[in-house]
């Protein structure tokens, strides 16, 4: 512990209390759609800079995404993944382990669904083939995360620098997989294809399919465990502070694996609800890369499964609708990236200035406050 | 209540005019957090070659108030005055630009850099770092200070004290005119303290303005030009140098002691600051001949550059108190670490209450009644930004009857964390305040009722009164006590003698990993636990 904050504790500490409440919800709101509201502005300054319409483009966004009954089935569908991978993130990130090796292990886990799907599902009934198949992606993405877990667990190897290394690893061996062995009968270096009786079904008159029900609720599921199991306050003693969780007597090395196994496996779920929900088949050059798109919304939605699902829409318009509106304006898709960039980047302003404002610091930059006393 | 509002004493003693000048006031200096007013219109003093002791329980809004000087808080109102003019010290830095130098209660020297190196690295470096004027600079302090300094001797090799006059020296580099000291005397030696006291002397007698804050009232009397006692942020009473002389030091130790805590608490106060020998009350102790706490040959290895233990033996009965002194780094960590469990023994055995628990999880241990209360509070102790009720069943996750079937019960935690807060007086606006914001001692307060409560065997304590206030101190050791006449096996390790003399049936002493002796409390028990922690002081090399 710092000097820094053990003075801030031992000062905050004492004596007669004031009557403030906290404006606890309120800071939380700010502190998560603020950035959003910046980094949209932001974006419409940089439109209007290389002579986009920022109305239309946005207007385009809203309406390919969320008003168009396509658009808003097909955002609803993109929620899935996205919830999947982002409670896989929350559950590492809360108990203090940097999982960022989600594309890897996301990857691997849908080359391994695309490649045994198309022949399982042929030969089970569905329902049970379905289940065998979530399986296999949650023990593949457990499997790809057993190395740094194990590392950082025995040896406190840096996991962040080993999740990476085993994403590169993971992402290549994928491509690798679907060159071989799992290399479908079409021309394309592809997995086989999926029959459509195979894929998960839809709702009723829409293309909605029932995986975006198990990731809800599997979202609700990691906010349980966090809000009221042992195993969770576990995780979170470990996050919040990893010597206390040594003092306490948690067995950290084992913890640290099966959250890291546990992250691995939700995100090898949202893998196998994609190829059999989604896309029916895995081309071997194929990456939505959801991992690092999805850290910052985790970090708006303050590591919470639930708050995380408005985020995981967020994202599913910006991403469906933007992907028409860029086309349309004539800009490259990336430019949705620029926008999560700023998102992110907003996200450790917002942060800094309302630490600031808790330490009782002025917003104002000191240059300026200096000239205000001054004059 | 202004100090030095009375200065016709003062101006007797300077030798030029301009010393007059405040060297830093503060006037109706407030600040408040949410929930607490940390400052409530404090208003002092700092002349130019006085010592103003800072004293008052922990919470009283002594750091919050240093924190202000420095630049590291703002006020919310109120005005600072350095050397006569105005300011606003918007930045730690600024501050040092005024002339403010800080000097933590924790050191803060890079080990494996130089002295020179560290001091250089101090001084808002350039690019290129200036050797020979820093060396002039070095020598310069080092006469003021009246030490001798060898700037090229890794800062790590030095004793404690040693290496808290590079920190002083560090503090003055940029030309300080205010030298803060949070409790410097807290790690060191009788000797250190003493001789640190000669230093701060000299450092007066060149017009440098002091504010020493401590626990100990002997310090302050002894130390003190002025003394300023803070309670619940606001300031309860001051003595001016008329007032420090006129009296015999057990009478103003009195005084002070009524400021801090009124009429009535003053007795007690006394009693814990004047260590009466608690030895005639534990004459009722049951000392049974059953041992409860037995390390054979016990060996492991240390962390942080700190000494680990090497072939320690000791047995610790039922209803005895067995201290661990010695010099801090010399082993003592890794001694309650390898008890508790959280360090791995290479060699040798422990036994609790007969029982192998070589191989026994720290959990099991914390099960089976042995409990270590760490001396490290906020840093593994518990989980600051969490409920004081959380913490307090912090090593009982997944336990009955607060966890049922992996699932919480947040009615049974809140029912014994009202009962635990109720019976050890951890004061807490409620048991959902984060433990963090509560002072040293409620926190020290919450660690042992978590480790006391659920039927202990024994009991391992690591520095139990460490920055605590003269009344938590005295709590503890009533606490203590108590444990031991109800048969609990006691392990008190601490750096503080007096207190090792207070609570203590014997003492072992560690000198570098080893146990170099163990001394029957009684009388010259203190001169000959002093060898044996001198004989260690002399040369205390850290390991390979």
């Amino acid at each position: 512990m710092s000097d820094m904050t053990a003075g801030l504790d031992s000062g905050i500490e004492t004596a007669a209390r004031i009557p403030s409440r906290r404006r606890g919800w309120v800071d939380a709101l700010v502190r998560s759609v603020g950035p959003i509201v910046l980094a949209l502005l932001t974006g419409a300054i940089l439109l209007a800079i290389i002579g986009r319409d920022p109305i239309a483009f946005y207007d385009d966004v809203l309406k390919a995404g969320l008003f168009r009954a396509s658009g808003l089935q097909d955002t609803i569908t993109r929620t899935a993944p996205v919830l999947l991978v982002g409670a896989g993130l929350i559950v590492a990130f809360r108990a203090g382990l940097w999982n960022l090796g989600s594309d890897g292990q996301y990857l691997l886990a849908a080359a391994f669904v695309a490649g045994v799907a198309p022949g399982l599902l042929a030969s089970v009934p569905v329902a049970i083939g379905w289940i065998l198949l979530a399986f296999l992606g949650m023990a593949v993405g457990a499997a790809w995360t057993i190395v740094p877990a194990w590392l950082r667990g025995r040896y406190g190897v840096n996991e962040i620098i080993t999740t990476l290394m085993m994403s590169f690893i993971g992402v290549g061996l994928a491509a690798l997989l679907v060159k071989g062995p799992f290399d479908g009968p079409s021309t394309v270096p592809q997995t086989s294809v999926i029959d459509p009786a195979g894929m998960l079904l839809d709702l009723p008159d829409v293309r909605i399919h029932i995986g975006v029900f198990l990731a809800l609720f599997v979202s609700a599921a990691v906010y349980w465990l966090f809000a009221r199991t042992a195993f969770g306050t576990r995780m979170d003693v470990l996050g919040a502070n990893p010597r206390a969780a040594v003092h306490v007597g948690i067995d950290v090395p084992r913890l640290t694996l099966v959250t890291f196994m546990l992250s691995g496996a939700l995100i090898g779920l949202a893998a196998a609800v994609d190829i059999v929900g989604v896309f029916s088949y895995m081309r071997a050059d194929w990456n939505p890369a959801y991992g690092l798109k999805v850290v910052p919304l985790v970090f708006l939605a303050r590591l919470n499964a639930l708050a995380m699902i408005p985020f995981a829409v967020f994202f599913g318009v910006m991403s469906i609708g933007g992907a028409y509106a860029t086309r349309r304006a004539d800009l490259p898709g990336d430019f949705l990236l620029v926008l999560i960039g700023l998102v992110l980047l907003f996200m450790v302003l917002t942060q800094y200035l309302s630490d600031k404002r808790e330490r009782g610091e002025s917003l104002l930059p000191r240059r300026t406050r200096i000239a205000n006393a001054h004059a | 209540m202004t100090l030095g509002a009375d200065r016709s004493d003062v101006a007797a003693r300077r030798t030029t005019p301009d010393q007059l000048t405040p060297t830093v006031e503060l006037i109706e200096i407030t600040k408040a957090f949410p929930g607490v007013i940390a400052n409530d219109h404090i208003s002092l003093v700092a002349m130019p070659g006085e010592v103003l002791c800072l004293l008052g329980e922990n919470g009283a809004g002594k750091s919050t108030l240093m924190s202000i000087i420095s630049g590291l808080y703002q006020p919310d109102s109120g005005r600072i005055k350095v050397g006569g003019n105005e300011v606003r010290i918007h930045s730690p830095r600024h501050g040092r630009e005024l002339g403010v130098g800080m000097v933590y209660q924790h050191l803060s020297l890079i080990p494996t850099l130089t002295v020179l190196e560290n001091l250089m690295m101090g001084a808002n470096p350039g690019i290129v770092l200036d050797q020979r004027s820093a060396r002039t600079r070095l020598a310069e302090l080092a006469s003021a200070l009246g030490v001798a300094v060898d700037p090229d001797v890794r800062a790590g090799s030095l004793a404690l004290g040693q290496q808290q006059h590079i920190e002083i020296i560090k503090a003055l580099w940029s030309g300080s005119r205010l030298l803060i000291l949070d409790e410097p005397t807290s790690m060191l030696t009788p000797q250190g303290a003493m001789e640190l006291q000669g230093v701060l002397r000299g450092l007066t007698a060149r017009g440098l303005a002091i504010i020493f804050i401590t626990h100990k009232l002997h310090e302050a009397i002894a130390i003190g030009d002025r003394v300023a006692v803070l309670k619940l942020g606001r300031v309860v009473g001051t003595m001016g140098p008329d007032e420090l002389a006129a009296a015999p030091p057990q009478e103003l130790q009195e005084r002070i002691i009524t400021m801090m805590f009124g009429e009535a608490h003053a007795p007690d106060a006394e009693v814990a600051e004047l260590r009466e020998p608690a030895v005639a009350a534990r004459a009722a102790a049951v000392v049974t001949a059953e041992p409860l706490l037995e390390l054979v040959d016990v060996s492991a290895v240390g962390a942080d550059g700190q000494h680990g233990i090497q072939h320690v033996s000791l047995t610790v009965h039922g209803g005895e108190v067995v201290g661990v002194a010695g010099i801090d780094g010399n082993g003592q960590r890794a001694f309650a670490e390898v008890i508790a469990g959280q360090r791995r023994q290479i060699a040798g055995e422990i036994r609790l209450a007969g029982t192998s628990i070589d191989r026994t999880s720290v959990s099991a241990r914390q099960r089976m009644g042995l409990r270590y209360v760490t001396d490290d509070r906020l840093g593994e102790g518990v989980v600051a930004s969490w409920p004081v009720s959380i913490n307090l069943v912090l090593k009982r996750i997944g336990q009955m009857p607060y966890w049922n079937r992996g699932t919480v019960d947040r009615s049974a935690i809140e029912t014994t964390a009202r009962e635990l807060i109720e019976e050890f007086d951890i004061r807490t606006p409620s048991p959902q305040t984060r433990i963090g914001k509560l002072s040293g001692g409620n926190i020290q307060k919450a660690i042992i009722a978590r480790e006391v409560a659920f039927e202990p065997k024994v009991v391992v304590f690591n520095k139990p009164t460490h920055g605590l206030d003269v009344r938590t101190t005295h709590a503890v050791r009533e606490r203590i006590g108590e444990m031991t006449r109800q048969g609990v096996a006691v392990v008190v390790i601490s750096s503080d003698l007096d207190e090792l003399i207070d609570v203590c049936d014997r003492v072992a002493v560690l000198d570098a990993g080893r146990l170099v002796g163990i001394v029957e409390n009684g009388p010259g028990a203190e001169t000959r636990i002093g060898e044996l922690i001198v004989g260690a002081a002399a040369a205390v090399p850290i390991p390979a």
